[in-house]
């Protein structure tokens, strides 16, 4: 669900570069971009998770994955 | 790479000798939100922003060097025939005594010009909501230098320019909703 947050883009890549070439580069949209004015009666995660995360409402939850992690992070690549 | 026109975006007429108002407008000439820093944040942030845009940041740049002629041609004009005693009393005295009549960017209260102004942090929508905000400062440091003459015809290129960050406004929004988009398109890498 919150994968659906990154966006990809194609840079453009030319025969003179002189490094070994990034062919997709990441940005991420967090859930803010997309309401305007939030709704009444959202759903909420638990007390002790929204401590944890930040928020209360799992609409507004944006997880940032280091770049620094092989897996599962949005390394560019 | 750039071709240049030899005439102005729009024209600028100063039927008023105002030296005074040459102080104020410096403020779009050198100032945060002036020409120079957004000509400056949008042709630097192209590198990193994603290509379906950068046509729009390289767009807007140079028109924003087309405004800062503008701005400076209406300061040329109204100091290029002021005398040290008219500029001093015009608030210009410290300006001419390190200047002259020479043209030079700081901002109505005489600081120079710093890249501290102009920010890039590389994420595409962070780097646009800059710019939209640095739009809607310098609309509103339009509006008050319009409110602060009484020359119509400095009104009427002052208006041309504040116009023009309301649309540039929008378009770098347009920009943000292209980077939005496809949210909801099924992924399968």
């Amino acid at each position: 669900m919150y994968d659906a947050q990154w966006r990809d883009w194609k840079p453009f890549v030319s025969p003179n570069d002189p490094c070994p070439p990034i062919r997709v580069k990441w940005y991420i949209v967090p859930p803010n971009q997309y309401i305007h004015f939030q709704p009444m009666n959202l759903p909420q995660f638990t007390l002790e998770e929204a401590l944890q995360r930040g928020t209360l409402w799992p609409a507004l939850f944006s997880p940032y994955p280091s770049r620094r992690m092989a897996k599962g992070g949005k390394a560019n690549g | 790479m750039w071709i240049y026109e030899k005439k102005l975006q729009y024209p600028v007429r100063v039927s008023k000798c105002d030296p005074r108002m040459a102080r104020y407008l410096v403020e779009q000439y050198g100032g945060a939100d002036g020409e120079l820093s957004a000509a400056l944040r949008y042709l630097n942030q192209r590198y990193s922003i994603p290509d379906k845009v950068i046509g729009l940041l390289t767009d807007i740049g140079t028109e924003e060097f087309a405004h800062l002629e503008m701005i400076a041609t209406m300061i040329y004009k109204l100091t290029k025939d002021a005398t040290p005693e008219q500029l001093e009393a015009a608030g210009l005295g410290a300006n001419f005594v390190n200047h002259d009549g020479g043209m030079f960017y700081n901002n109505a209260a005489g600081m120079p010009w710093t890249a501290a102004y102009i920010a890039t942090k590389g994420d595409p929508i962070a780097d646009l909501y800059e710019d939209i905000a640095a739009e809607e400062k310098a609309r509103t440091t339009y509006q008050w230098l319009i409110d602060f003459t009484d020359d119509v015809d400095i009104q009427d290129s002052l208006k041309f320019l504040r116009e023009r960050e309301i649309v540039h406004s929008l378009r770098f929004k347009e920009a943000v909703e292209m980077l939005k988009a496809d949210r909801e398109q099924k992924k399968v890498y």
